[in-house]
């Protein structure tokens, strides 16, 4: 089946998991990241079961945050 | 290189300000050849942990500009955020979540109010290193 990922079609097995689909594009650091299908967030603990489906469309965001510089 | 429009740099100053006493950030998008970046967007994100000393984007504002930047065919370029109290350096926390070795990680210090400073800083574990950064 079809699926978008970061707006990239791609071609993937049907029943597709979003945690095998982490582990497909390679994703270094999948704790940092959150996955959106279809603009819905999908909760971590559900990426084993969350599977996907035709024409769905996928995106990752890396978390990004910061600290501020301390001066000793 | 790294190039910002001064248009783009008050935009992202006048964010910052109006977030004291929090750090703000936010997302740069635009063009890269192999060895140049080029600003073409500055996106303003609400920083989640509402502090002075720690941001975390807003993944539903990360979300919406990731799709605007696809729309406008721009890529990304990587975050930038102040440092209200603290020098344009990264702080140990900056470098530990900085994941993507290829973003550009702009920081503006508001130390000195009359003379804000923005650095872009390319990091890899534990090392950064200044990028050549032109405002024009």
């Amino acid at each position: 089946m079809r699926i978008l990922v970061a707006g990239e079609t791609k071609e993937v097995k049907e029943g597709l998991t979003v945690a095998e689909l982490l582990i497909n594009e390679q994703v270094e650091t999948p704790e940092y990241v959150t996955v959106t299908v279809n603009d819905d967030f999908i909760d971590p603990a559900n990426f084993e079961k969350t599977e996907l489906k035709e024409n769905d469309s996928i995106e990752f965001l890396y978390f990004m945050g910061g600290g501020r510089y301390v001066v000793y | 290189m790294i190039k910002l429009k001064k248009d783009d740099f008050k935009i992202m100053l006048n964010h910052a300000t109006a977030e004291l006493p929090n750090e703000a950030c936010g997302l740069i998008a635009g063009v890269k050849n192999s060895s140049d970046k080029v600003i073409k967007k500055v996106y303003l994100l609400t920083n989640t942990d509402h502090s002075n000393e720690h941001f975390s984007l807003d993944p539903r504002e990360q979300l919406a500009a990731v799709k605007d930047m696809r729309a406008n065919s721009l890529v990304p370029l990587g975050n930038w955020h102040s440092h209200p109290e603290t020098p344009s350096r990264p702080s140990d926390e900056d470098k530990r979540l900085a994941y993507d070795k290829t973003a550009s990680y702009m920081i503006l210090s508001l130390m000195d109010r009359n003379n804000p400073v923005l650095n872009s800083f390319h990091i890899e574990g534990d090392a950064a290193e200044k990028e050549e950064l032109v405002i024009e």
